[in-house]
């Protein structure tokens, strides 16, 4: 009987968390595409960096076609990175940080939604980044369509949880546009060596059984797996600390 | 009048610890002895020369990073779990000596590095993933800088620290692959047992190394808390 009560109650609060988790990720979205206070920015910069990097690469067409996936990734961790401070310092601005800690609960919906929203802002970054990147260095980043949406979605989703796990501290510290990218990067290179290779071996057209492409696409999935799990088991001292 | 108010505080008198010094010693003379023994018992390596005697210092320094970056989670799992001000000092003075070892791994590796691969730096498995764990180490150590309240700089940096740490066989892993997806790697090279023994005794004597520089550096971070306290005590009791 008891056990029934706890096991409903336990299964309410899940539903409770993940409805705060929503509503912070929508009121995170909803204030940026009223705003646009970065996307603009953000995206504007992953641009510039496409064409910079084309500069300083080429002008041989060869050599670009095969840097472009490294190109493309480096090109979202460093406009992304802009992003993730954003979602905690608009927080800050007014106190608004203190009061969301008033409410009672657990803390890692607070985490999970600043994660959702973040997450969805890269992947529209993606979506002006990789359609430009093809056109510029000529390479078909789209033919397996789902295996690179796949390796994308996977790699943003690391990328997003540590950013948003470090932005978390960086963001309420002197010195913080220089503080995450010290923090982050080094953190994030088994991730960019196992995106970019995954996507290589997608676009090579390696089928997705055997080969090169299955043990970067696992890799993927553990370092996700690995640190969502960490940072949202953690997230909990970092907030409050 | 400044002046004569921090004369007038008696702080605490760094008190010599007999532990630590004896430690000191046991672990220096441990190290010359450990080097020695290398040094005499290894005769010119077929391909290497005398340079193969660097390993007596590299791999070590390699095997005390580990231990360093194991020290380092636990202290930070520990301080979490407990929220006790000594495994928050514990981590920091552990982060601190293993960014030393790190960075003597990654120095000595390029070293032997020159005159093996005619290069300073290659994109070797090894060296590249140590730079990325002196650079993950590096961060760690700048967030403790950065930060400047004690509570939160603790809760911060152990989070760092356990997600850091989980990170090293995961760096080394993607790397390994990285290289051994474009080229095959050499075989290891058969050891003489003589060899083994030389390095294993090294192993303990830096490791005597390590637990030196983290009880130091663990003693020294302890007084400054409480010169920092005290000093705390005084104004407010001086008001």
């Amino acid at each position: 009987m008891s056990s029934i009560g706890a096991s409903a109650a336990s299964a309410s609060t899940w539903r409770l968390d993940l409805a705060r988790a929503r509503a912070i990720a929508w009121k995170d979205l909803t204030l940026e595409h009223r705003t646009r206070a970065n996307f603009n920015g953000v995206a504007f910069l992953a641009v510039l960096m496409l064409l910079m990097f084309g500069f300083a690469l080429g002008p041989d067409a060869e050599a670009l076609r095969t840097v472009s996936t490294g190109v493309v990734w480096l090109t979202v961790l460093f406009s992304g990175v802009l992003s993730f401070n954003r979602s905690f310092q608009m927080e800050l601005e007014g106190g608004a940080l203190d009061v969301l800690l008033t409410y009672p609960g657990r803390r890692w919906p607070l985490f999970v939604g600043k994660l959702a929203a973040n997450f969805g802002f890269v992947l529209l970054v993606e979506v002006i980044v990789l359609p430009l990147a093809a056109i510029l260095y000529n390479v078909p980043l789209f033919s397996p369509f789902t295996g690179m949406a796949g390796v994308l979605i996977l790699g943003t989703l690391g990328f997003v949880t540590l950013g948003t796990f470090y932005a978390a501290m960086a963001s309420r510290v002197r010195a913080r546009e220089v503080l995450l990218p010290l923090l982050l990067f080094p953190m994030l290179v088994p991730l960019l060596l196992a995106a970019v290779g995954a996507s290589k071996a997608v676009l090579a057209g390696d089928p997705i059984r055997g080969g090169d492409g299955v043990a970067w696409i696992r890799m993927l999935v553990a370092f996700d797996v690995i640190f969502l799990t960490g940072a949202v088991l953690v997230f909990e001292y970092v907030i409050e600390g | 009048m400044a002046i004569q108010q921090t004369q007038s505080l008696e702080l605490p008198r760094p008190m010599r610890s007999r532990g630590v010094s004896v430690l000191g010693w046991v672990a220096l003379v441990a190290l010359i002895a450990a080097e020695a023994f290398g040094f005499a018992t290894s005769v010119p390596d077929r391909d290497m020369g005398n340079l193969q005697k660097i390993m007596y210092v590299h791999v070590p320094a390699a095997w005390t990073m580990f231990i360093g970056f194991a020290i380092l989670f636990g202290a930070s799992v520990l301080y979490l779990w407990k929220g006790e001000e000594k495994h928050d000092l514990l981590a920091s003075s552990a982060a601190e000596a293993t960014a030393v070892f790190t960075a003597l791994t990654l120095m000595l590796g390029s070293i032997w590095g020159k005159p093996t691969w005619g290069v300073w730096w290659t994109w070797d498995a090894r060296l590249t993933s140590t730079a990325v764990l002196l650079v993950i180490i590096v961060g760690y150590l700048a967030l403790r800088e950065f930060t400047d309240d004690d509570e939160r700089r603790a809760k911060w940096s152990a989070a760092i620290g356990i997600l850091g740490a989980i990170n090293v066989p995961i760096v080394y892993m993607s790397v390994r692959w990285w290289k051994t997806l474009h080229q095959i790697q050499s075989s290891p090279a058969t050891v003489d047992p003589m060899y083994a023994l030389g390095l294993r005794l090294n192993a303990v004597a830096f490791s005597l190394v390590l637990w030196y520089f983290v009880a130091q550096r663990y003693r020294a971070a302890k007084l400054e808390r409480e010169t920092e306290r005290l000093i705390e005590e005084r104004a407010f009791n001086a008001r």
